[in-house]
């Protein structure tokens, strides 16, 4: 019962309750319950969370991309490295990707000096990582789908043909 | 001052812009009152328009339009209908399905050429017969036949002036589709006398339940249809002015003569963005139907709930409820549902003497103001 249609009104408003799903999708609301519980139950749905912008709220975070370049060894993997890294609550998210380097971390921190602390305290020693490159944030555009500027009004005219 | 010409005159201005002229005076309204989709242009194809800029794609194009997008219109319309438009001479590219329609009528019609044309429908069609000398024949089609035309209607109102079927589906206000066994039998009417059919099909990517079935593709169609099509539903490019005919070469060829003295061509930024919107913006169009659809139940249910029954529309962005349990005049209602809940719908007598009893509510909006305006609505009714 994996209905991607569900997902994406949950995906867009996770408010969106039941009821309204069923006539939405024209489903009945016991169908899409037993939907949402069963890709809840499978881990299609992990979880459901609010977008904050934690700025407007007055609240300065920084947030740093970290390139991390790993040398696997024998029996410890990419893997075992990004789940050494990934286990520190300042960290984002962490992602394996191509190119120069192996590991893009993003880490989260009250001010600059935290974040470069962390880096050079935590990551930058971790056995099995070689280099690590810091680029800080200065200003998000657009972040997991969500413009972050003025949303754009609705400049239709109020009646048309 | 010399005075302005007859036809002019005694053509009554749009019921839609007597009504914009009062909610324009007012603040906070909700709208249900919008006929184009609350969606922005989709970025690729702003994008493509901005790089023609650039590039300094800013002069006239053929009359026909630019090749290339008639040729992409074509493929697009060989893919999803089966049909075949030769790029070179049956296709031509307007400023939206208005100026189609218009040059349309005045390609086919003779002084007093009657043209059938069953309502509710758009608010221009009977203007456009009426500017290019002919004389409208509206036909009233009611809720119990789902506001759908029946052919012996047609054939009833066929003369020995009638030149052409004017159909709009799925059609505005409504939101509805004629089935096919219908339209066949509409297209045998049309056979048997020889008439033209100019079929506007603007909102033909907007149907919901099935697939939407072409005029031209229906057997012994093909040769008599001015196919009306364009941009502005399927890709929210309204104020894009971009639509395009496709029909028999020699009418074609008629449209695009009244097209080159007054138009010349169609926009070419904007024939560069419809060239993108065709090549990579369907996924987009998808999204937006999907949203629509939602959107279209619950606005049904609601209305229903309410107790303003209303049919399920299977195809644009409108629902038609009726009001005449309210025992208010469509002007009536909408007049006090704009001043005592500050929510814009449009009469249904605006799109034709048989749309009085009914309004039209547009739910090309938010769900959240689609859910805020039935909230508001539910209150008003209730009072009465």
């Amino acid at each position: 019962m994996i209905d991607h249609e569900i997902l994406r009104i949950l995906e867009r408003d996770a408010r969106t309750s039941p009821a309204q799903i069923a006539v939405m999708t024209g489903k009945s609301e016991e169908e899409v319950r037993q939907a949402i519980k069963h890709m809840e139950e499978s881990g299609i749905i992990r979880r459901y969370k609010t977008v904050v912008d934690w700025e407007r709220a007055g609240v300065e975070r920084v947030f740093a991309f970290i390139d991390v370049r790993v040398s696997p060894s024998r029996g410890v993997g990419f893997d075992d490295v990004a789940r050494r890294i990934y286990k520190y609550p300042e960290v984002h998210s962490v992602y394996l990707v191509s190119g120069d380097y192996d590991l893009r971390v993003v880490v989260e921190g009250e001010n600059m000096r935290e974040v470069a602390f962390f880096v050079a305290e935590k990551l930058a020693t971790l056995e099995g990582v070689l280099s690590t490159r810091s680029s800080f944030l200065l200003k998000k555009y657009k972040d997991d789908g969500d413009v972050y500027e003025e949303p754009e009004q609705d400049d239709r005219l109020a009646v048309t043909p | 001052m010399r005075s302005i010409s007859k036809i002019v005159q005694s053509t009554p201005p749009s019921g839609i812009r007597r009504f914009f002229d009062i909610v324009s005076t007012m603040e906070d309204v909700l709208s249900l009152g919008v006929g184009e989709p609350d969606f922005d242009t989709p970025w690729c194809i702003r994008e493509a328009c901005i790089y023609s800029l650039e590039r300094g794609h800013t002069h006239y194009t053929s009359n026909y339009g630019m090749l290339e997008l008639r040729r992409a219109i074509s493929e697009s319309l060989y893919k999803r209908e089966g049909l075949w438009y030769d790029p070179e001479k049956q296709l031509l590219i307007t400023v939206g399905v208005s100026e189609g329609m218009d040059i349309a009528m005045r390609a086919v019609l003779n002084p007093g050429d009657e043209v059938i044309i069953p309502e509710p429908c758009f608010v221009s069609y009977q203007p456009c017969v009426l500017f290019a000398g002919g004389k409208p024949v509206p036909i009233s089609t009611c809720e119990e036949n789902g506001f759908i035309v029946r052919p012996e209607q047609i054939r009833d109102a066929v003369t020995a002036n009638t030149k052409a079927i004017l159909l709009g589906y799925p059609a505005n206000p409504t939101g509805a589709v004629a089935p096919r066994d219908i339209l066949e039998e509409i297209v045998n009417i049309a056979c048997k006398f020889d008439l033209f059919i100019i079929s506007d099909e603007i909102y033909g990517r907007l149907t919901y339940e099935g697939k939407h079935i072409s005029i031209p593709t229906l057997p012994g169609a093909y040769e008599r249809t001015i196919l009306l099509d364009g941009f502005s539903k399927a890709y929210a490019m309204t104020g894009w002015r971009i639509g395009f005919a496709a029909g028999p070469a020699e009418v074609v060829e008629a449209m695009m003569k009244i097209h080159q003295y007054t138009i010349m061509c169609a926009p070419t930024m904007s024939q560069f963005a419809a060239i993108e919107a065709i090549r990579n913006a369907d996924r987009e169009c998808e999204e937006m139907v999907e949203q629509y659809n939602q959107r279209r139940r619950v606005i049904v249910k609601g209305l229903n709930d309410i107790g303003l029954p209303c049919l399920m529309p299977k195809g644009a962005f409108y629902v038609f409820p009726s009001i005449k349990r309210t025992g208010l005049s469509s002007d009536e209602f909408c007049e006090r549902l704009l001043f005592e809940e500050k929510v814009a719908v449009v009469p249904g007598n605006a799109f034709g003497k048989c749309g009085e009893g009914y309004i039209r509510c547009s739910y090309a909006t938010s769900l959240d103001k689609i859910n805020q305006a039935l909230e508001r609505i539910a209150r008003f009714v209730s009072r009465l």
